[in-house]
């Protein structure tokens, strides 16, 4: 098979290291399941892109309702298709290792949570947020009542400077008193 | 001829910022240019954060005074269109950088600074490295511009900058401070190289600062690790890049040599993290037995096994004659009587020979010492892991986000399994009504007598339960010590092993009926999860010492008998020689078979032998509930589904769930054991390292094929530390028997190494006085005496005191803080709203002057047309 071909070159693999929160084995593991999401014509392209519809089929990020978040939110490509690259695959497993700080975290948190990409978390961001966390049923939907309801008492508690948005450092300050943040915003392959 | 070169080095120098000048421009340049392509809005923030970065760096970065030197000698040069230029474009980086930051509130300024100065240093040394990359193009357009004030000069320059870029800098050329300069910017580079991976950038970006710091550090780091007397430097620099790669790779490896971490993520994946943490917990507790087996292993059991006195030496050390014939029997090895009894794996083996071995090794002090000090690494290693958990929780106590945390953080995005994604989701929503519901506090408890009533009910049968359960334990223990003074071999298999098998059932059967009594009391499921466990813990912690009390009946039984016997021996032994020789005390000593020497019963090894017994039984409960009641139900209601009335997936008996406080609890419980009974049978933490390998392997298993994920997902942080407080309650409960029988009762006269002595810690007095200088001994007794250690507990005392109340004291002013801060925002808000009026005011004015300005002008015109008008008519008359 093309899997020789495929291998990490040694340098770049201590790049990887010394760039991301991951050790070497991790970074090995990473590659082989990125290059099992390849197909085989592809595997020979210097720097493939996988698609954002194959990515998700990766069991980690299955049943994760941000998963077409953080596809985009870790995506460098132009058109905004949210696929990634290899590297792109690393820094999205960085962040979500186990040994990244609450800073870096909060961060990408704060990105996926940002649905329009706007820098703030408003009052639409809120409600899509909500909807994600209390999953596509109807049964277990809120009502738009309780949906007010909890905004606004979201936008009490850590809307600091009062201007209907949460902001990054808002949302950081909120973050980094939780005391399951960093144990629950993590990404294991 | 230095001096010449020295200033064509200067030449050169000068040169190289202005061309870093011109660089600078032109990225500037391309900067813009691609900002106004660019679409993303955050890239254009960071962008524009960036170039402000710049600005500022030109302006007052701290290598401000070499620039502003450039650029009063660049100005000789450069044309004063071009300075204008550049002024402009820096007026017009900084005002953006200033919308920007104004946009943002100033709240990110903090975040904002730190960015610009990373991304400053960034930039700056990608500005170095591009001089040297493209460095012909510019040299050619450097001529164009520079032919025209000093060819000949700059002609010089670049031949030696050439030199310069091709080798290396010339630390010898370099004055000290601008050694010092670039040792700095050396060392901000590694720095910046250490950071990198915590920065959120794309891996590009960082993959390009990464390779450009590194060059720039090696190239620098070269030069100035050349000259004389910088040996030193260079073999220190050569030391930290070792020193670094060989940290990785530990860290690698250690990563590597964590078990089970696949298993465990893999549950995690599954199950969510809160069924995970009861595996971590479980991995850390093999850790710690594992410390303790080594302990134990190394410096007690493997000596004594290799140096002691073989088997069959001394009558302590042989099966005696009434037991040889059964010592083989399975059932009896099982029950750890004959040959297990009378080997290393229990206390009364080991012989009280002062030293053995041909390196005289100390067994009786190495046995008492490790007993200590399994005891104490185990305060250590709870108390620490305590002291970690409560620092990592931090100040997580306070309410004032609970909505925001319940939003932002109630994701656990290990979840990789649909089933207990949806579990997940439907918990959130209940959580978040919950929370609301709460907020508006428009539950009203009706019927508050009666809720009253039964919870108070429910706890009058839980302490029903407890005190039938001690007394039931009491009851047995103490039909069995009946039965042992019968002898054993007259009774059935289930009279032999009541006493386990009575608390193992217990423990199995009454937690489930405290959950049905906890069903009376209609709490929050959290809040009935801690009765729930309170509750357990309860009823573990009284049978234990149920159990420990009558085994101190047992203990005094014994040793009352141990007086009858000793008495006998010095009988026997007297007719023995009476009836040898009476009249020569000189004859040769008769030889008996250790076999049949008399002896004590030796309480200690019954001791020992009572904890491995509930060990092995309650191992093998858990295994055959975690059977019959996991596998056999999941395999049950899987097969019979097919030809059943009704649906036994989803009804009745379904699928069990993982219970993570009750696996928890009784793995505590089981440690408790381990801790209480390992001084007089060190095979304990042996057994126990057995059984939690075993464990592992099989609830993984057993979680993975016939468990369904929890309907509840309680967090697992929250109880990371509830659970470790339950540790060493538990911790310091066992070690409190097992030291009061160590320093109240006399150890057996004829077994264990401390035979002979009148208590056991007699040991480290003997050590002391014989194999320690005499004067160690005195400064041992003087540092011993009340005198000195009364002042030194209060000392203690004092010490404790002083830093709880500054830890205290601390807690308040950050409330203070808090509050301050608090007042701040409020009067913030006060003051954007008086702003936000201001504006409005001065909107509005300018709105009424503008429109009274247009009216005005209207009118002007209607006039001035109509003037006109007349004045047509007028001309038109005319």
């Amino acid at each position: 098979m093309g899997t020789t071909a495929s291998q990490l070159a040694k340098d770049s693999l201590s790049e990887y290291q010394e760039l991301t929160f991951l050790t070497k084995q991790e970074i090995l593991l990473a590659h082989r399941r990125f290059t099992e999401l390849l197909d085989r014509d592809e595997r020979n392209h210097p720097n493939p892109r996988v698609p954002m519809e194959v990515i998700l089929t990766l069991p980690e990020l299955k049943s994760n309702p941000f998963k077409t978040r953080i596809c985009q939110v870790f995506s460098t490509s132009e058109d905004k298709d949210g696929s990634l690259t290899f590297e792109d695959f690393l820094d999205l497993l960085s962040a979500f290792s186990d040994s990244a700080t609450l800073e870096i975290k909060s961060h990408y948190a704060f990105r996926i949570f940002d649905f329009d990409d706007d820098g703030t978390l408003d009052y639409g961001d809120l409600e899509k947020l909500v909807n994600c966390l209390t999953g596509e049923t109807e049964d277990t939907r809120l009502t738009s009542e309780e949906m007010r309801q909890l905004i606004s008492n979201i936008l009490d508690e850590s809307d600091i400077d009062k201007d209907g948005t949460v902001n990054l450092s808002e949302f950081q300050h909120v973050i980094s008193r939780s005391p399951d943040f960093v144990s629950s915003f993590k990404i294991v392959l | 001829k230095r001096e010449k070169h020295n200033g064509k080095r200067r030449n050169g120098d000068r040169q190289e910022n202005k061309r870093e000048n011109q660089r600078r421009k032109r990225s500037s340049k391309s900067v813009q240019g691609i900002r106004e392509e660019s679409q993303s809005k955050t890239e254009r923030r960071e962008r524009s954060r960036r170039r402000k970065g710049k600005a500022e760096h030109e302006t007052s970065g701290h290598e401000g005074n070499k620039r502003e030197r450039d650029q009063t000698r660049a100005k000789s040069t450069k044309s004063k269109k071009n300075i204008k230029n550049e002024k402009t474009r820096k007026l017009e980086g900084k005002e953006d950088g200033e919308a920007q930051e104004k946009s943002e509130k100033g709240k990110l300024k903090l975040v904002c600074t730190k960015n610009e100065e990373k991304i400053e240093s960034g930039d700056q040394l990608k500005e170095k490295e591009k001089a040297l990359g493209v460095k012909k193009k510019k040299k050619r357009r450097k001529k164009v511009v520079e032919t025209s004030s000093e060819p000949e000069t700059s002609e010089d320059g670049d031949d030696e900058e050439e030199v310069n870029n091709d080798g290396e800098v010339r630390p010898e050329l370099l004055s000290p401070e601008e050694l010092e300069k670039l040792k700095e910017a050396v060392d901000e580079k590694k720095k910046l190289i250490q950071s990198l991976r915590g920065k959120p950038w794309p891996m590009k970006q960082k993959l390009v600062t990464l390779r450009e710091s590194q060059l720039f550090v090696e190239k620098y780091e070269g030069a100035l690790g050349k000259g004389k007397g910088r040996k030193l430097y260079a073999y220190k620099v050569m030391m930290t890049k070792k020193w670094m790669k060989f940290q990785r790779d530990f860290e690698n490896f250690k990563t590597a040599c964590i078990p089970w971490e696949m298993k465990i993520k893999e549950i995690e994946s599954h199950f969510g993290s809160s069924v995970a943490s009861y595996f971590i917990f479980l991995r850390w507790m093999y850790g710690i037995n594992m410390i303790l087996f080594s302990l134990t292993f190394g410096l007690v059991m493997v000596p004594e096994a290799l140096m002691g006195r073989p088997y069959g030496s001394i009558p302590r050390k042989t099966v005696p004659r009434a037991e040889e014939a059964g010592a083989m029997d399975f059932a009896v090895l099982w029950d750890f009587g004959g040959y297990a009894q009378y080997s290393v794996l229990f206390y009364g083996y080991y012989n009280n020979q002062r030293a053995i071995g041909w390196f005289k090794f100390r067994m009786p002090l190495s046995y008492f010492l490790v007993g200590v000090g399994t005891v104490a690494y185990s305060y250590m290693v709870v108390i620490r892991t305590m002291a970690r958990n409560a620092n990592e929780s931090g100040i997580g106590d306070d309410n004032s986000f609970n909505f925001s945390w319940k939003m932002f953080t109630s994701w656990d995005y290990l979840i990789g399994n649909p089933e207990t994604a949806d579990n997940k989701f439907a918990s959130i929503t209940t959580s978040f009504k919950e929370a609301i519901l709460e907020e508006q506090e428009s539950r009203k408890d009706d019927n508050i007598h009666l809720t009253r009533f039964l919870r108070v009910l429910a706890n009058f049968l839980v302490l029903c339960c407890l005190a039938g359960s001690g007394y039931l334990i009491y009851f047995v223990v103490r039909r069995s010590q009946k039965f042992a003074l019968d002898g054993l071999e007259n009774h059935t298999w289930w009279e032999r092993n009541e006493v386990n098998m009575v608390m193992s059932l217990l423990g199995m059967f009454c937690p489930m009926l405290f959950d049905v009594i906890s069903t009376l009391e209609n709490y929050h499921p959290r809040v009935a999860l801690q009765w729930q466990l309170g509750r357990i813990f309860a009823l573990f912690l009284g049978n234990l010492y149920t159990f420990i009390i009558a085994l101190m009946d047992a203990i005094n039984l014994k040793r009352k008998e141990e007086k009858v016997v000793k008495y006998n021996i010095t009988m026997w032994e007297a007719t023995l020689y009476n009836g040898t020789g009476s009249e020569n005390s000189t004859a040769p000593p008769i030889t008996i078979h250790p076999a049949d020497v008399p002896r004590g019963p030796c309480w200690e090894t019954m001791v020992g032998q009572e904890f491995v017994r509930l060990i092995i039984s309650d191992t093998m409960t858990t295994y055959i509930t975690l059977l019959i009641g996991d596998f056999l139900r999941a395999v049950l209601v899987r097969f019979l589904n097919h030809c059943w009335c009704w649906d036994l997936e989803a009804g009745f008996p379904s699928y069990s769930e993982f219970d993570v406080s009750g696996n928890v609890l009784g793995l505590i419980f089981n440690q408790g054991m381990i801790w209480m009974g390992a001084f007089y049978a060190p095979c304990l933490p042996a057994l126990n390292l057995l059984r939690l390998h075993v464990s592992m392997y099989l609830q993984c298993w057993a979680v993975m094929c016939c468990n369904v994920p929890q309907e509840r997902v309680f967090k697992a942080s929250g109880s990371n530390n509830f659970y470790m407080a339950m540790l060493l309650v538990i911790l310091f409960l066992s070690t409190l028997p097992a030291i009061y029988t160590i320093v109240t009762i006399p150890p057996s006269f004829d077994c264990g190494p401390f035979s002979g002595k009148n208590r056991m810690f007699d040991v480290i007095q003997e050590t002391l006085e014989s194999d320690f200088p005499a004067w160690f001994s005195k400064v041992f007794s003087y540092a011993s005496n009340p005198g000195l250690v009364l002042p030194f507990i209060l000392l203690m005392v004092l010490a404790i005191y002083y830093l709880q109340s500054t830890s205290k004291s601390y807690k308040e002013a950050n409330v203070e803080l808090k509050k301050k801060l608090q007042m701040q925002n409020e009067e913030n808000k006060k003051k954007n709203k008086q702003a936000a009026l201001k504006a409005q005011m001065d909107l509005e004015e300018a709105k009424k002057s503008a429109s009274q300005t247009a009216e005005h002008q209207r009118n002007n015109n209607d006039s001035v047309q109509r003037q006109e008008g007349e004045n047509a008519k007028i001309y038109m008359t005319r």
